[in-house]
């Protein structure tokens, strides 16, 4: 180098690893939202955001409008999210959470394998219809496909956020979130709560599966974006919404910063290393992640 | 984790001691005697060598509560790691061959268990994918660990022990029973000394562990150590005496969880439960697809059959969890108690 950095450049890779951040922001959305109502860390929420995409892709592809296909994703995804706390969460209430965590392993595998039994395991295009051209910033260049993703999450957040905070549904979630047996002495009956979180969760899977669908294309690999989701939540903690924005920012910024200005001292492809270095280090630093509560330990 | 019953039996009252041995006498006349080649490479060989990476993940996980989600990496690991000491240093003795994979893959494994120190529950298990991904990065990316070899697959040498070739079906069946059986015994001591009881005390109760003076951090490194050499010795029997190739494709995160479900299914904190569930594991898919052309016929194709198998595999695992968390060995001696009451 001599002499010069090439800030315009830098700028763009961190532009486009905050918005690629976005996207991971978005996977790990769906998690907060059910560990922090039911305390469970659901691994099968990246194959729910595979089952969401494929299922819209087929629809659409069987001819229906894309207005009815989402419709009906939507309602397949709150029955899946039903269905998943009928037949395994309550069964399981009051087992240790690494048992609950177990049981969504099992049940990662079951819904992929039923998406691409019904589905096919064919790779399907998506298109939503964004044009990606690239736009130009003063001289930095930021995709538009990325800037839709990152409005779409903050119009997500936005109104997680109001639905929390200012309806009695919110209400009730924040109370089981807070402390499930005073939820349930008021009266709050928790299986309702949980079914309503899984199938929210279920819809943030859908939005999930869209964006990263066009992305990708619609295939099995969908399902794998929920281990570039983890060390985004182990960074901002496992029970925080702007946890979840603030670490997928770091995590996409780290890896796009790393791949281009240290990957070539590794000999490249560090990306599938390097989010949970990161998250390892800081782990060890902050355990309770940036923004997560800090357990009290109990004997 | 959930509490498990500790086996109460004394360790070689006259039953367990004369099942033991039953077991063995079969495993070691009979079946070389009866069974085809076929069931001893397609079967027994790979029970074998998951049957002992589950042994070594339920040191950590069944007795220690430490869940981990990078078996697969330390199995990488040893199998690396004997392939090039073979290659590298011609002549060296088999069973040192085993130590020196196994120390190498308790090394990584120490460093991959530092994070225990200070995590816990889901935030370790997400970190021990950190390992799973770096070890399979590096071994792909590095080739020297395969000895310049472009594709990556890489034939493994002859086995042979003091100039006895262990090669044939047969031999590599006996080679790897050897192992097992003497690693199983070892295991079988661990957990009955102290040191055993020092992972249960630390799995139920922390706290309350390190008050009653447990060393905790020495004995959840300890946990590590020990699990990964022996889930890294398990790697060395799944590549040289099952596939006689090295290849990282095959000590991915679906070999992982593979083996986590093995514990899960055949019951955490059980020496058993890893050869129960080992076997569930790898009768299954035979089963089922026997099962599946028998009832669909031509519709059961092998796409077909791959997704099925994980959702029969997926909801095995959710039964097991509500139904029966004790796994298949709980099934069993409920079952013996049932059938053979007094023993």
């Amino acid at each position: 180098m001599d002499g010069g950095f090439d800030w315009s450049f830098f700028v763009e890779v961190l532009t486009g690893g905050l918005l690629s951040g976005v996207m991971y922001s978005l996977v790990a959305i769906g998690f907060v939202l059910i560990y922090k109502t039911s305390g469970v860390l659901n691994f099968a929420q990246g194959s729910m955001v595979l089952f969401a995409a494929l299922t819209f892709v087929s629809l659409l592809e069987k001819g229906m409008p894309f207005a009815v296909a989402l419709a009906l994703t939507l309602i397949a995804m709150i029955l899946l999210g039903l269905a998943i706390e009928r037949a395994v969460l309550r069964p399981l209430v009051n087992k240790a959470p690494i048992t609950l965590f177990m049981a969504t392993l099992g049940l990662a595998y079951v819904i992929e394998g039923s998406a691409q039994l019904i589905w096919g395991t064919q790779v399907h295009g998506l298109d939503l219809g964004i044009e990606d051209v690239p736009l130009e910033f003063s001289g930095v260049l930021v995709s538009t496909f990325d800037l839709f993703a990152a409005g779409v999450a903050a119009v997500m957040v936005i109104a997680l956020t109001l639905f929390f905070r200012y309806t009695r549904v919110g209400l009730a979630f924040r109370a089981v979130a807070d402390d499930q047996f005073a939820a349930l002495a008021v009266g709050l009956r928790l299986p309702h709560i949980w079914a309503t979180v899984w199938a929210a969760a279920g819809i943030v899977a859908l939005v999930a599966g869209l964006l990263w669908g066009a992305r990708l294309g619609v295939q099995f690999s969908l399902s794998l974006i929920v281990l570039k989701a983890l060390p985004v939540l182990v960074l901002g903690g496992f029970d925080s919404i702007a946890g979840a924005i603030v670490g997928g920012l770091i995590i996409g910024a780290t890896e796009k910063l790393g791949e281009v200005y240290i990957g070539d001292y590794f000999g490249g492809g560090i990306e599938s290393w390097l989010a949970y270095a990161v998250a390892l280090v800081f782990l060890l630093i902050k355990p309770s992640g940036l923004f997560g509560q800090k357990l009290v330990e109990r004997v | 984790m959930t509490a498990v019953t500790i086996e109460s039996r004394k360790p070689f009252s006259l039953p367990g001691w004369a099942a033991t041995a039953a077991v063995l006498g079969v495993a070691y006349v009979g079946v070389p005697l009866l069974a085809s080649n076929y069931v001893l490479e397609a079967l027994l060989i790979p029970f074998l060598a998951l049957s002992l990476a589950a042994l070594g993940l339920n040191v950590l996980t069944g007795y220690a509560g430490m869940v981990s989600l990078g078996s697969a990496a330390f199995m990488a690991v040893g199998a690396y790691t004997a392939y090039n000491v073979a290659l590298r240093l011609p002549g060296t003795p088999l069973p040192l061959v085993l130590a020196v994979a196994g120390f190498a893959a308790a090394a990584i494994g120490l460093l991959f268990g530092l994070p225990s120190l200070r995590l816990r529950g889901f935030y370790l298990a997400v970190s021990t994918l950190a390992a799973q991904f770096f070890v399979q990065w590096a071994l792909t990316k590095f080739d020297w660990f395969s000895n310049g070899n472009s594709s990556g697959v890489i034939d493994t040498p002859p086995l042979s022990v003091f100039g006895i070739g262990f090669d044939g079906t047969i031999g590599r069946y006996l080679f790897a029973l050897t192992v097992v059986t003497v690693i199983t015994f070892l295991v079988h001591r661990l957990v009955i000394s102290q040191t055993g009881r020092n992972f249960i005390a630390i799995r139920d109760n922390e706290t309350a562990a390190r008050v009653i003076g447990v060393p905790v951090l020495r004995t959840k490194l300890l946990a590590f150590g020990i699990s990964s050499f022996i889930i890294g010795v398990a790697g060395v029997l799944w590549a040289f005496a099952y596939l006689r190739t090295v290849e990282p494709a095959g000590f991915n995160l679906d070999r992982s969880f593979q083996i986590l479900f093995i514990i899960i299914i055949g019951g955490l904190a059980s020496i058993r439960g890893a050869f129960f569930g080992a076997a569930l594991i790898v009768v299954f898919p035979l089963v089922l697809s026997r099962l599946g052309s028998f009832l669909l016929g031509g519709l059961f194709d092998s796409g077909v059959l791959d997704m099925s198998q994980r959702i029969v595999l997926g909801a095995l695992i959710i039964i097991f969890l509500i139904a029966e968390p004790d796994g298949l060995v709980a099934l069993w001696d409920r079952f013996r108690r049932r059938v053979f009451p007094g023993t």
